[in-house]
C-alpha cells in the first residue's frame, strides 16, 4: 500500500529536485538579496528599488523595454497574420513560409552580426559596404549611422532584428489557426458581397482573436527579457539599454548583487500578471 | 471603396509583394554567406553585392576566412564545445521530464494539482531571478565554468516547458490503453516503457528540436555560468567576443556566423515538420 502511494514520487523526484534547486529556491533567495546592499551584507530596505526606478540609465531601459514590447509584439503578430493569409493564396506557400521561418533557427547572436553588417556605416564619400547605406547612396542621400542615431532610429533597428527572427513563429501559429477556419465561412461572406478586406476584418480576424491574444502574450513575456541582441549590437550604448542587459551589467561589471537582484525582481513583477492568469485558467480547466 | 480596390488587387501584385518580402528576409543572410568567401581587402572596399555585378570578370573567392576563424580565432574549439554542451543539455531534461509528465498525467496522488501549478508558474519565471544564487553555489562547488554545471542549469531551465508539453500530450492518450494494461497487471514502469514512450515519439521529437535549438543558440546562460573562458565557451559566446575584438573584420565575423548556423539550420530544415508541430502543441492549447 505504501509503495503504491510512493510510486508517483519516484517519477517526480528528479524533476522536483532540479526545479527546486534551479528555479524555486534561487527565486526566493534573489528576492531576499534585493533588499541588501552591493555585497549582500547590509540591509538597505527599498534602497535598490528606489535606485531601479530613479536611475537615469534604468529609466532609459524601461522606456526601451516599452518600445520593444509595443513595436516587437505588434509587428511580429500582425505581420505574421498578414503573411499567413497572403501565403495561403499562392502555390509556393511552403517555400516562402520556410524562408520567413528560417531565422528561428539562427541564434540572436548570429542574427545580430548578420544585421550589424546590414547596418554597417562608413563616412560619406567612401564606398558603403552595408547594404542599407549603399541603398541610400544610390539615391544620393547621406549615410546614416543606424546603431548610433538615438533615440528612435537605433532602437528601432535593434527591434527589427528581433522581428526578423520571430515573425516566422507568429506566422506558423496563425497560419495553422487560419487554415482551421472552415472555408464555407469565407465563401459565405464573399457571396454576401464582402470584399477581401471585408472578409479579412469581419470574418478572419474575429475568428483568430483567441490565437492572437495567446501569441501576443507569449511575445510580450518573451521580449521583456530581451538581452542578446542589445548585448551584441550596442551593449546598451547610445541610449539602447534594456532591463535584462542592465541586470547583467550590475551583476558582472559592477558586482552589485543587491541592485541586479532588484532588477530581476522587477522583471518577475512585470510577468506576474500573465503567470496569475495562466494559473487561473489552469484551475478552471482542472475543475471541469 | 477600399473593398472595390482590394477586389481589383491583381494576382500580379500579390506575387510581387510576396516575392519582395521573401527577398527582404533572405538578403541579410545571403550577404553574410557571400562575404564569408571574399578576401578581406575586397570586403573592406566594396559591397558584397558587387560580386553579382562582375560575375564573369574578377570575382575572387577564398576559403581563407574559414581557415583563420576555425584555427586561430577559436571557432573550431567553440563549435565542438557547443556540441558538448548541447547534446547532454538536451537529453537530460527530456528524460527527467518524461518521467514527471507520466506521473502527473496518469497517477492520482496527494498534492498533484499543487505540483502542476508550481510547474505552470515556473514557466514564467525570468531566468534572471536565478543567476546570482546559482552562480554563488556553482562558484563554491567548482561547477562554475564546467560542462556539468551548464548541463544542469539548462536542464533546470528547460524542464518546465518540457514537462508541460509532455503532460499535455501524454494526458491526451486514450484512457483505455492504461485501463486495460493495469487490469492485466502491468506495473507502472512497464506501462511507461511499452505504452507511453512509443506513443510519445512525435512530441519527444518536437521537444528535442526545441531544446537543441534553445541551448545551441543560447548566449545568456553560457555567459553567466561559463564566464567566457575560451576552453569551454560555446560558439555564441565566442562570436559575441569576436564582435568586440574583430568588429570591422566582416569577412571573419561572417565566416564564424555561417559556421554557427549550419547545424541549427540542418536540424531545422531536416525536422521542420516536428518543429512546427511542437510549436503548435505548445502555444495554442484547446
Amino acid at each position: 500500500m505504501y509503495t503504491k502511494r510512493l510510486t508517483p514520487w519516484f517519477y517526480l523526484i528528479p524533476a522536483l529536485a532540479i526545479l527546486g534547486f534551479f528555479l524555486v529556491y534561487p527565486s526566493f533567495h534573489t528576492l531576499y538579496l534585493s533588499f541588501f546592499g552591493k555585497r549582500s551584507q547590509v540591509f538597505v530596505g527599498a534602497g535598490n528599488y528606489i535606485y531601479v526606478f530613479t536611475n537615469r540609465v534604468m529609466l532609459t531601459a524601461f522606456r526601451n523595454n516599452v518600445l520593444w514590447v509595443a513595436v516587437f509584439t505588434t509587428v511580429t503578430v500582425f505581420l505574421g497574420l498578414i503573411l499567413a493569409v497572403l501565403f495561403d493564396r499562392v502555390k509556393y506557400e511552403v517555400i516562402v513560409k520556410s524562408i520567413i521561418f528560417m531565422p528561428m533557427a539562427i541564434s540572436f547572436v548570429s542574427a545580430s552580426v548578420i544585421w550589424k553588417f546590414v547596418y554597417a556605416f562608413k563616412p560619406g564619400g567612401t564606398p558603403q559596404i552595408g547594404i542599407l547605406n549603399a541603398l541610400l547612396d544610390t539615391f544620393h542621400l547621406p549615410p546614416v549611422a543606424w546603431l548610433i542615431e538615438k533615440p528612435w532610429i537605433n532602437n528601432l533597428c535593434l527591434v527589427a532584428v528581433g522581428v526578423w527572427v520571430w515573425t516566422g513563429f507568429c506566422m506558423v501559429v496563425l497560419s495553422a489557426s487560419y487554415k482551421s477556419i472552415p472555408k464555407q465561412f469565407l465563401e459565405a461572406a464573399r457571396i454576401d458581397g464582402a470584399g477581401e478586406w471585408g472578409v479579412f476584418w469581419k470574418v478572419i480576424l474575429p475568428l483568430l482573436v483567441p490565437t492572437v491574444i495567446v501569441l501576443a502574450t507569449t511575445m510580450v513575456v518573451f521580449v521583456l527579457k530581451i538581452f542578446d541582441i542589445v548585448y551584441v549590437m550596442t551593449n546598451g550604448n547610445f541610449g539602447t539599454e534594456v532591463i535584462a542587459n542592465r541586470m547583467y551589467k550590475e551583476m558582472f561589471l559592477f558586482r552589485n548583487f543587491g541592485r541586479s537582484s532588484a532588477i530581476a525582481v522587477v522583471l518577475l513583477l512585470l510577468v506576474l500578471p500573465v503567470m496569475l492568469l495562466n494559473l487561473r485558467r489552469f484551475r478552471r480547466e482542472e475543475r471541469r | 471603396m477600399t473593398e472595390k480596390m482590394s477586389r481589383s488587387l491583381s494576382r500580379g501584385l500579390l506575387h510581387t509583394v510576396i516575392i519582395f518580402i521573401a527577398l527582404l528576409w533572405l538578403i541579410p543572410t545571403i550577404g553574410v554567406l557571400v562575404t564569408s568567401f571574399r578576401p578581406a581587402q575586397d570586403v573592406a572596399n566594396s559591397g558584397w553585392w558587387t560580386v553579382f555585378e562582375s560575375i564573369f570578370s574578377s570575382v575572387r573567392l577564398t576559403l581563407r576566412n574559414y581557415e583563420v576563424v576555425l584555427s586561430r580565432l577559436g571557432i573550431g574549439r567553440a563549435f565542438l564545445n557547443s556540441f558538448l554542451i548541447t547534446l547532454p543539455a538536451t537529453l537530460i531534461p527530456l528524460g527527467i521530464a518524461l518521467f514527471a509528465a507520466y506521473a502527473l498525467a496518469w497517477m492520482r496522488f496527494f498534492a498533484r494539482t499543487f505540483v502542476f501549478m508550481i510547474i505552470i508558474a515556473l514557466l514564467m519565471v525570468p531566468l534572471q531571478m536565478t543567476f546570482i544564487p546559482i552562480l554563488q553555489i556553482f562558484n563554491k562547488s567548482g561547477l562554475a565554468g564546467t560542462f556539468p554545471g551548464i548541463w544542469l542549469a539548462h536542464s533546470g531551465y528547460g524542464l518546465p516547458l518540457a514537462i508541460y508539453m509532455l503532460y499535455n500530450f501524454i494526458s491526451g492518450l486514450p484512457k483505455e490503453l492504461f485501463d486495460s494494461a493495469s487490469i492485466d497487471g502491468a506495473p507502472p514502469f512497464y506501462i511507461f516503457l511499452y505504452i507511453v514512450l512509443p506513443l510519445s515519439v512525435p512530441i519527444i521529437a518536437s521537444l528535442t528540436i526545441f531544446q537543441f535549438l534553445w541551448v545551441w543558440n543560447d548566449l545568456l546562460v553560457a555567459l553567466i555560468y561559463l564566464g567566457g573562458t575560451p576552453d569551454v565557451a560555446p560558439i555564441t559566446v565566442q562570436i559575441s567576443s569576436l564582435v568586440g575584438s574583430y568588429g570591422q573584420d566582416w569577412e571573419l565575423l561572417t565566416a564564424a556566423v555561417f559556421i554557427s548556423i549550419v547545424p541549427s539550420l540542418a536540424v531545422f530544415f531536416g525536422l521542420q515538420r516536428y518543429f512546427v508541430r511542437g510549436i503548435l502543441a505548445g502555444s495554442i492549447k484547446e
